[in-house]
């Protein structure tokens, strides 16, 4: 599988007045995963979201294999078709899944291979068969959204993204509105995903997930990139004291 | 004394005079759907005097009685020099009056789609057109089933004003029938039947496209 690179430097985000990423530094290497965690409203979404232009960072640069993202030169928009052709082989997964519910779990699959990609009906229909016995529904194919549970849901939406054959994925929280018991075959999926040598960008609340499966893990605050280091360096030996009091309050919370 | 023979015979002629109340609703409802899709788009669209002018639009076709609208322009196209048939001037009216309510209920079904409908399908690479053709406009157009066939019904009722411009329609030939035969209740309470008839089929219309379109 081939896998891309994210080089970010010196983005800056506002929101109105809000300065909500601040000179943000980090690299994202091929074929590793990467977690991003932090407090709520620390900036995670909105760094996620500007890997692939769904938010529009107002200076610095996110390259893609060293391709500008959004942009032609700084401060000079990117064509439509050119950033379409740039998110094709970048598949993301959503906090709410955000599955068309007017279509099958198969024809979800198969929509950007036939919009997108330009496959016949049939080639597509194979292929995203292919992608969802991949995340273990072979079996639920002609289920509608609303018939299956919140981690078929979000595995479907996995198939959906992968179907398309990315080379770089970004997972926005992707179990966080799933029930406590669902959570397992979502990161399971994801594990998988992770051993083939895909590159992940994964937000993330699961800091078991953090600690045993991401490379990198990076801990955002208040719109800055506080620290970045292995899992371990993270987790179990942070150095700045807002990791330090995130991770109290974390451990707090999930223990009874 | 109520005569259920008359409240009976008087179906005859309200069933007939019911092609015009169907026609002019359908056809007007018709004629809506196409301006109101285009007046939402107006809403939408970039532009702010396309957006101006929807708002506009809008406003004074929903501030203006659909009688007086009726009126306005049955008797202001003969001055511009237009001679059109009173049916023709209705249809067009009821289709401009309901446009109004319809460009709304597209507006509201629209912005009622969560954010992230769309951003799945960018996030993936779909063109602006296949954004909306595949993911927006099916769920739109299903969300406003309810709403679409409850204006219909509505408009179905607000016919009975097309016969102020000599248009035969129930209501219409309902007061004529009260006249010759004097005896308004059964005819009147005919006419109401047939109304009730039409309006529950369209309910049962509603109910059925609303059950087949939700998944
Ligand atoms: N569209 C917007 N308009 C204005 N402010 C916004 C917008 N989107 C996000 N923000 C603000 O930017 C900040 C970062 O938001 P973001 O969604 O990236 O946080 P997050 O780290 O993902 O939080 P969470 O863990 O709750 O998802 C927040 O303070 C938020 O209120
Ligand atoms: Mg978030």
């Amino acid at each position: 599988m081939q896998a891309s690179s994210v080089e970010i430097r010196k983005v800056n985000k506002f929101y109105g007045p809000f300065h909500a990423l601040k000179d943000i530094d980090l690299s994202i290497p091929p074929g590793k995963v990467t977690c991003l965690i932090g407090p709520s409203g620390s900036g995670k979404s909105t760094l996620l979201r500007c890997m692939n232009f769904l938010e529009e960072y107002d200076s610095g640069e996110v390259r893609i294999d060293g391709q500008l993202i959004g942009y032609d030169a700084p401060g000079k928009r990117m064509s439509g078709r050119k950033l379409r052709e740039m998110r094709r082989s970048i598949g993301m997964v959503f906090q709410q899944f955000n599955l068309w519910p007017h279509m099958t779990a198969h024809e979800n699959v198969a929509e950007g291979l036939i919009r997108v990609r330009g496959l016949s009906k049939a080639d597509a229909m194979t292929r995203a068969a292919d992608a969802l016995a991949k995340v273990g529904l072979a079996d639920k194919m002609g289920n509608h959204p609303s018939r299956l549970s919140g981690g078929q849901q979000q595995r479907v939406a996995i198939a959906r993204a992968i179907a398309m054959e990315p080379k770089l994925m970004l997972f926005d929280e992707p179990t966080s509105a799933l029930d406590p018991e669902l959570v397992g075959e979502v990161l399971n999926v994801m594990k998988t995903l992770a051993s083939e040598g895909m590159t992940m960008v994964v937000v993330t609340h699961e800091m078991g997930f953090a600690a045993h499966v991401a490379d990198q893990v990076a801990f955002l605050e208040k719109g800055e990139l506080v620290d970045v280091d292995t899992p371990s360096g993270i987790l179990h030996h942070p150095k700045d004291a807002r990791i330090q009091s995130f991770l109290r309050t974390y451990h707090e919370r999930n223990s009874f | 004394m109520f005569s259920i023979p008359v409240f009976f015979e008087s179906f005859g002629p309200l069933l007939w005079a019911a092609r015009y109340t169907l026609l002019i609703s359908f056809l007007g409802i018709g004629l809506g759907l196409i301006l109101g899709a285009l007046i939402c788009a107006a809403r939408l669209s970039p532009y702010a005097i396309l957006r101006r002018f929807a708002a506009v639009w809008v406003s004074f076709l929903r501030g203006v009685p659909l009688l007086v609208q009726l009126l306005v322009f049955y008797y202001a196209l003969p001055v511009i020099g237009l001679d059109v048939p009173a049916f023709v001037a209705a249809i067009v009216t009821v289709g401009i009056c309901a446009s109004a309510y319809i460009s709304e209920i597209w507006r509201g079904a629209i912005n009622a789609l969560p954010r992230g409908q769309s951003e799945a399908a960018i996030a993936i690479g779909m063109s602006p057109r296949d954004v909306w053709s595949r993911v927006v406009l099916p769920q739109a157009v299903s969300l406003s089933l309810p709403a679409l066939i409850n204006e219909l019904i509505l408009l179905v009722k607000a016919s009975s004003l097309v016969s102020v411009v000599g248009i035969l329609e129930i209501t219409r030939s309902s007061q004529a029938q009260a006249a010759t035969t004097f005896r308004p209740l059964e005819v009147y309470l005919a006419a109401a039947c047939i109304y009730l008839m039409i309006n529950l089929c369209l309910a049962a219309l509603g109910r059925y496209l609303e059950h087949r379109t939700t998944v």
